[in-house]
């Protein structure tokens, strides 16, 4: 399972970089929510991996598995989704108003603004 | 337990949240509360810096829940000069952004700030790393809105960019933070300065790294170099009162990275503490080259502002990097100058951008705009602040990191690097300056030239025109630079004392673990 895990995280993080490099919106966003897959992934492995166990306290439990990165990991989801949101409308509102979805802004655009 | 430390959060919080729902049409109302909410948030900062100097680490459990098991909020003298200078700035931001009408340029602008201030307070309050993250993640998405507000192709252009800048530093924050928890299984601060003191030195390679991912996740705030790409375009095309408030935001970073590096990783723990070795200190001489180099070959105004920036950042965290008391001393006096002067300098550009009017902030010669005079004194002021010279406070605070950094061994390297800088710098704003206040075309002549009367009206009109008070807003960052001049010895005998405080980290982690 450690390297189900280990490995899924390393697949994810590739493909999202890769992605983000690409310097087109729509790629880049798609590789930023990739990213934050996998680490979404990697802050829920921190509290080590455990099968089958409780996460707060009950009388007739042996062991028990990390209940905080369980929490860290939904708060991460949270953000993470809001913040997609939040990129995606930007990204259509720069595509919208200036026709163009390329992430860096050149040398030529700059001399075409001034 | 002092319930006014959660104060600087909750206010603008509840200000923001009652300025979108209940007066998002009445423009006058939220100016009005918008104003009222940073007035109060000067005062109880004030209140909270007064605590802090006593030296007592001032602790606030959230839900009341102890640390380490709750998320505390830590006040101690670093985090209460932070919040001071935070509401400082938002006041007189706040004033300049309703003088100058930049608030009604489109929607939401006093929520968007409310929630910013909110994010930058928490920032500096928090005792935890993970509620860090959560606080640099509100203060970064109320940024991406105050960013493209106004709109615009290219603005919104650049504020994609800097989102997903910042969108990529976020998960790499989450990275870091995960490896630490791994490792320590703790994520408050206090804690984890305990817990990585006693970590067993052969068994740190983990730790290591996660440290490393935090300091490059800080630097990214920092706009240390080469992690500096989202700053330039991003403040050059932000509105004007957000870009002034971005200049407290590279200071999180630089707050970060002192708070995580005296306290956790600090210069005397066995593991970490010769982890950022020299190369913090050569991306920070470069940070600071690159940005002045930037100031001397920029095509507009704006972008002159955002390379001063840098290469303040990068004096900034060039006496961070050596890590003793005395640099930090030097630093923290210099933080406080270049947020007033990076501030003060995007506000007088955006002046000269609202007179000169096809010219907008281009460096080419135009006509002489209205209150020619004031605006080339108080681009003067500004670029002679940011450039360190005399009489002004960047001239104290430079003369404080040279002082300071004799104890380093690579004192000849920095001594050179901020010289030759300065002098770069002084260039680069004096041929700015020349180069729109004094080469100023001869207006376009009216058909009636002979016209003698005619001829003098229009500059008094248009000067008439012109609101004041974002004048007296710009102003008022001048004369903090001044007063932070002369005022220089008590303030620099407070900021010794708050560096003794961050390198006796055991104070610190006493005052949270202790408070049980």
């Amino acid at each position: 399972m450690e390297f189900l895990v280990a490995s899924a995280i390393g697949v994810l993080t590739a493909a999202g970089l890769y992605l983000v490099l690409r310097f087109r919106s729509f790629p880049v966003i798609l590789g930023i929510s990739m990213l934050s897959y996998a680490v979404n992934v990697f802050l829920f492995a921190t509290g080590r991996l455990a099968v089958d166990l409780p996460p707060v306290l009950s009388d007739d439990a042996t062991a028990y598995t990390d209940p905080l990165p369980q929490a860290l990991v939904l708060t991460a989801i949270v953000i993470s989704f809001g913040m997609t949101a939040v990129v995606v409308l930007l990204a259509l509102g720069a595509y919208l108003s200036a026709r163009t979805d390329a992430v860096d802004i050149g040398l030529d655009d700059q001399e075409a603004d001034t | 337990m002092n319930h006014w430390i959660i104060a600087p959060v909750v206010l603008p919080a509840l200000m923001a949240a009652v300025i979108v729902l209940a007066m998002r049409h009445h423009q006058g109302l939220q100016r009005i509360f918008s104003l009222g909410a940073c007035t109060a948030l000067v005062a109880i900062a004030i209140g909270l810096f007064v605590e802090s100097a006593s030296g007592r680490i001032g602790v606030y459990e959230l839900g009341n829940w102890p640390a380490p098991f709750g998320i505390v909020l830590v006040l101690d003298r670093l985090s209460a000069l932070m919040v001071l200078i935070t509401s400082v700035l938002a006041f007189i931001v706040v004033l300049y952004a309703i003088g100058s009408d930049w608030d009604a340029r489109g929607h939401h602008f006093h929520a968007l700030f409310q929630f910013q201030l909110m994010g930058i307070c928490g920032a500096f309050l928090t005792g935890d790393a993970f509620n860090l993250f959560v606080f640099f993640e509100v203060l970064l998405i109320a940024s991406y809105g105050l960013m493209i507000h106004g709109g615009g192709g290219r603005r919104f252009r650049a504020g994609l960019q800097y989102v997903l800048y910042n969108l990529l530093g976020s998960t790499l924050f989450l990275f870091a933070l995960g490896t630490l928890y791994a490792v320590t299984g703790t994520l408050n601060m206090a804690d984890l300065a305990v817990r990585v003191a006693e970590l067993p030195a052969n068994d740190t390679a983990l730790l290591r790294v996660g440290a490393m991912l935090l300091l490059l996740v800080f630097a990214i705030k920092a706009a240390l170099l080469p992690l500096h790409f989202w700053l330039p375009e991003t403040y050059a095309e932000a509105p004007a009162p957000v870009a002034a408030l971005f200049a407290i935001m590279t200071k999180v970073g630089a707050y970060a990275i002192l708070r995580m590096y005296t306290l956790v990783f600090g210069p005397d723990a066995a593991v970490t503490g010769e982890l950022t070795g020299p190369w913090f200190l050569i991306a920070a001489l470069v940070t600071l080259g690159v940005g002045m180099i930037g100031v001397l070959g920029a095509s507009k105004l704006g972008r002159l502002a955002a390379f001063s920036a840098i290469g303040s950042m990068g004096t900034l965290l060039i006496a961070i990097s050596v890590f003793t008391p005395e640099t930090t001393q030097a630093a923290l006096y210099y933080m406080i100058h270049s947020t007033i002067a990076g501030a003060m300098m995007f506000l007088v550009v955006d002046l000269v951008r609202e007179r000169r009017g096809a010219a907008a902030d281009a460096l080419v010669p135009a006509p002489a705009m209205a209150q020619h005079g004031l605006l080339a004194a108080l681009f003067f002021g500004a670029a002679i602040a940011s450039a360190g010279m005399p009489p002004l406070s960047g001239f104290i605070g430079k003369l404080l990191i040279l002082d300071a950094v004799r104890v380093s061994e690579h004192v000849w390297l920095i001594w050179s690097v901020i010289l030759a800088t300065t002098l770069v710098a002084v260039l680069g704003f004096a041929q700015a300056g020349s180069k729109i206040f004094w080469k100023t075309t001869e207006p376009e002549a009216p058909a009636t030239a002979e016209d003698t009367p005619a001829a003098d009206d229009p500059a008094p009109t248009a000067a008439a025109t012109m609101p004041r008070l974002p004048l007296v807003a710009t102003g008022a960052l001048l004369a903090a630079s001044v007063l932070l001049s002369v005022f220089a010895g008590p303030v620099t005998g407070f900021l010794g004392e708050t560096a003794d405080q961050l390198y006796n980290s055991e104070i610190y982690v006493s005052g949270v673990l202790g408070a049980r």
